[in-house]
């Protein structure tokens, strides 16, 4: 993985949230939502500052950010494409929704395009299944998708980029 | 002074606003004001309203008129027609499929008359965001009524009475439940509400804390006082931006009130609660997980005993109840516990809201009375199946749960019916599966949920489950046996039998209950190599039919294995050895001369 470098900037962002939560290590996971919620994800520098803080071994934060699926490693593209696969979903197709955003984009599910526009997951249950099966760009919902308009959906993306 | 003549209640739930209905809301407000008559009109986002497949919903109080699929196109002609004019749109009304008849008031749709709603009662009713509506509905009256009449013992007493089962999956009995955490002796307890809905297909939690969030915080309040708590914790998922959103505005406005905080109704009793946030792990819908998880750790579940009762939260006695369970505590104190005790059926009392949805017409969140039959709910309330296909299983209870097949339709759900089919209630997840779904794919779908979400702490889970996962993976590619099923279910028993917490114990059961109701479709697989349904993909044959081919070449074009061979206009072949499967073929044929058999 790539290293980065963080500025006395972020380093002070990190330090601010850890203080707001008085530096509990029962707070860890409030922090870490914070935390990536500024930076989009938790790279391993992140979490080392945060051990640092908390005055905890960086192994229980990396135990943390992998346990749940909710944090994230790897920055995401400035689209976040995801694909509802609750079982809802699932029994109208969700599939083949994901084949085609596979196809459409050129990665995998979990992957971020090149150019760095989209990131494909999967998520369990929005719970929007009366609009099954479900895909997500950003906040934004789309229902009723067929594999044919995934191309249409993302192309207002590259227009507005 | 204004007086309101019309509300419009426009559904503010998740389902809803993915079609926009925010938008809706607000194209409301702008144009009553613009049309003057603000003074009139009342425009409220209100809570799901429960028929997700006709949304966004929009309903017109006094006269109940039940809009469906309103888009923002519709606003004006609502506003000056119905509000203005007192007529109603006749082409936005729900129209019965059978009849074709209009139907304006939803008390007369099929879809709600077997419906009864107790947890989800103020759902759709009121304004989640303003306090004062949820108090207009009796709201904190139990409360208050708990604190000036009752003592701790007779409240739990009343809940015991009333015969309420936990509603998150286990069924275990609430004041049962609550007296264990009240007999604890520590100078700290917790009340925790457990919100980390993580059930695929599942969102009847989710949408009561989005429709009414002050009913969990009063019932909360009366937990605590009934356990000798002062805090409690409510556990949320963070993927429910909206629920949050309206917890933390109603646990502000209840501060505001006095109705949390020290000395509540100039009692001594003070009770005040926290959010706390899931992050996305199936397991931490365990008690012992989601405490540690709490605590800022894996969420990593614990061997009971010692129960949470005892040991839980910071190590101190704590009560955890999900929140359709404490939804129902309020009504259960102003209507008494005989009431509550009337409804359902011997062992299992009450209501239970289900989110019924996948392959049927009326997809939606629920509420019935236990009881109900599968059949009244798929094919009265549920419509039947979609596009006038077969009925094939239902799957109650999520990746705990097991399928149940025709012969089931007609028990009456609860608990222990649930349980004696081989499934179980769960959370409250209900998906319909037609002819086309392939049984042991939907398993292994299940079974790759798992793999995912095992906390990985236990063998049997960690390593069974991923075994499970692989046999049914080589069956749904044709490489299965006969003998890779008595191992698949040689192997689901020890997990049930060894496994840690609910998550094992449970896991198997989805491979299990199929196994048992669709083992032909099983053998098929192993034996013949076919899938009835068509869905697995390894086992499908696409052939051309002769009769139809006209011999364009599209089709081995489009062949990234150069598997169909045939001259310009003369018929083509597809070679079975050469094919891989991708459906290219079928795809580009314009005569439909590729069948899949």
């Amino acid at each position: 993985m790539k290293k980065i470098e963080l500025s006395d900037c972020d380093l002070k962002v990190i330090s601010d949230i850890c203080a707001k939560y008085e530096k509990k290590e029962s707070e860890l996971i409030n922090i870490l939502h914070k935390i990536q919620s500024h930076f989009g994800y938790l790279p391993e520098e992140v979490q080392r500052a945060v051990a640092s803080e908390l005055d905890i071994p960086v192994a229980r934060v990396y135990g943390v950010v992998t346990f749940y699926s909710f944090f994230t490693m790897q920055p995401k593209g400035k689209y976040a494409v995801s694909v509802c696969l609750g079982t809802a979903c699932y029994v109208r197709g969700a599939e083949a929704v994901v084949a085609a955003l596979e196809k459409e984009l050129g990665i995998k599910v979990g992957g971020v395009t090149d150019d760095g526009l989209f990131s494909l997951d999967c998520l369990r249950c929005v719970g929007a299944c009366g609009l099954a099966p479900v895909m997500m760009v950003g906040e934004k919902v789309y229902g009723r998708v067929t594999p044919e308009q995934v191309g249409h959906i993302l192309d207002e993306y590259r227009r507005n980029s | 002074m204004k007086h309101v003549k019309s509300f419009i209640l426009v559904c503010g739930g998740t389902g809803c606003r993915a079609s926009e209905s925010a938008l809706i809301a607000d194209d409301f407000r702008n144009m009553v004001r613009q049309l003057a008559i603000e003074d009139q009109t009342a425009v409220i986002s209100v809570g799901c309203f429960g028929f997700c497949e006709k949304g966004p919903i929009v309903k017109i109080i006094p006269d109940n008129t039940f809009y469906t699929n309103v888009s923002r196109a519709d606003v004006e002609e609502i506003l000056k027609e119905h509000i203005i004019m007192g007529r109603p749109v006749h082409r936005l009304l729900y129209e019965n499929p059978e009849t074709h008849e209009k139907i304006s008031d939803s008390k007369h749709m099929d879809f709600y008359r077997k419906q009864k709603r107790i947890a989800l009662r103020n759902c759709g009713f009121i304004d989640p965001e303003n306090i004062n509506d949820y108090i207009a509905r009796r709201g904190y009256e139990a409360l208050g009524t708990v604190l000036s009449k009752y003592t701790p013992a007779e409240t739990i007493d009343i809940i015991k009475r009333s015969g309420l089962r936990g509603r998150g999956g286990g069924g275990f009995p609430t004041g049962l439940k609550w007296e264990f955490a009240s007999k604890s002796v520590s100078n700290e307890k917790y009340v925790v509400c457990n919100a980390d809905e993580g059930d695929p297909g599942a969102f009847m939690d989710r949408s009561i804390l989005e429709g009414d969030p002050n009913s969990i915080i009063e019932a909360m309040a009366i937990c605590g006082y009934s356990i000798g708590a002062s805090r409690g914790l409510v556990y949320i998922r963070a993927e429910y931006p909206l629920a949050v959103h309206r917890l933390e505005v109603a646990i502000s406005q209840a501060r505001e009130y006095g109705l949390l905080g020290d000395a509540i109704f100039g009692t001594d009793f003070s009770f005040d609660i926290e959010i706390r946030y899931g992050a996305g792990a199936f397991v931490c819908g365990e008690e012992t997980a989601l405490i540690h998880s709490m605590e800022g750790h894996r969420g990593e579940p614990t061997v009971k005993p010692p129960f949470p009762a005892v040991k839980g939260y910071m190590g101190k006695p704590t009560n955890v109840n999900n929140v359709e369970t404490f939804a129902n505590v309020p009504v259960i104190i102003l209507n008494g516990p005989e009431w509550f005790s009337s409804i359902g059926t011997e062992r299992s009392k009450g209501t239970k809201v289900f989110a019924l949805a996948g392959k049927i017409n009326n997809v939606g969140l629920i509420e019935v009375p236990m009881g109900t039959t599968l059949r009244e709910v798929i094919y009265e309330i549920g419509g039947g199946i979609k596009n006038g296909k077969k009925f094939k299983a239902v799957q109650t209870g999520g990746p705990s749960g097991g399928c149940l097949t025709e012969e089931h339709l007609d028990i009456p759900i609860d608990f222990d019916n649930l349980l004696a089919a081989g499934s179980m209630m769960g959370s409250g997840g209900m998906i319909v599966m037609d002819e086309d779904d392939c049984m042991v794919s939907v398993a292994k779908f299940y079974l790759e949920f798992i793999v995912e979400e095992s906390c990985g702490k236990c063998v049997p889970c960690r390593i069974g489950n991923r075994r499970l996962y692989e046999m049914l993976d080589k069956i749904t590619k044709g490489k299965g046996t006969e003998e890779d099923l008595e191992y698949i279910e040689n192997l689901s028993k020890v997990i049930k039998d060894t496994a840690l917490c609910g998550l094992g114990q449970t896991s198997p059961n989805p491979v299990l209950s199929t196994l048992e109701h669709f083992r032909d479709e099983y053998l098929a697989h192993v034996r013949d190599k076919t899938c009835p349904a068509g869905k697995c993909r390894a086992l499908m044959h696409y052939v051309i039919d002769p009769e139809k081919c006209v011999g364009c070449t599209a089709c081995a074009r489009a062949c990234p294995a150069e598997a169909i061979t045939g001259e310009r206009k003369q018929k083509h072949e597809i070679d079975q050895n050469k094919c891989i499967k991708c459906g290219a073929c079928y795809e580009k044929c314009k005569f439909s001369a590729i069948n899949i058999a």
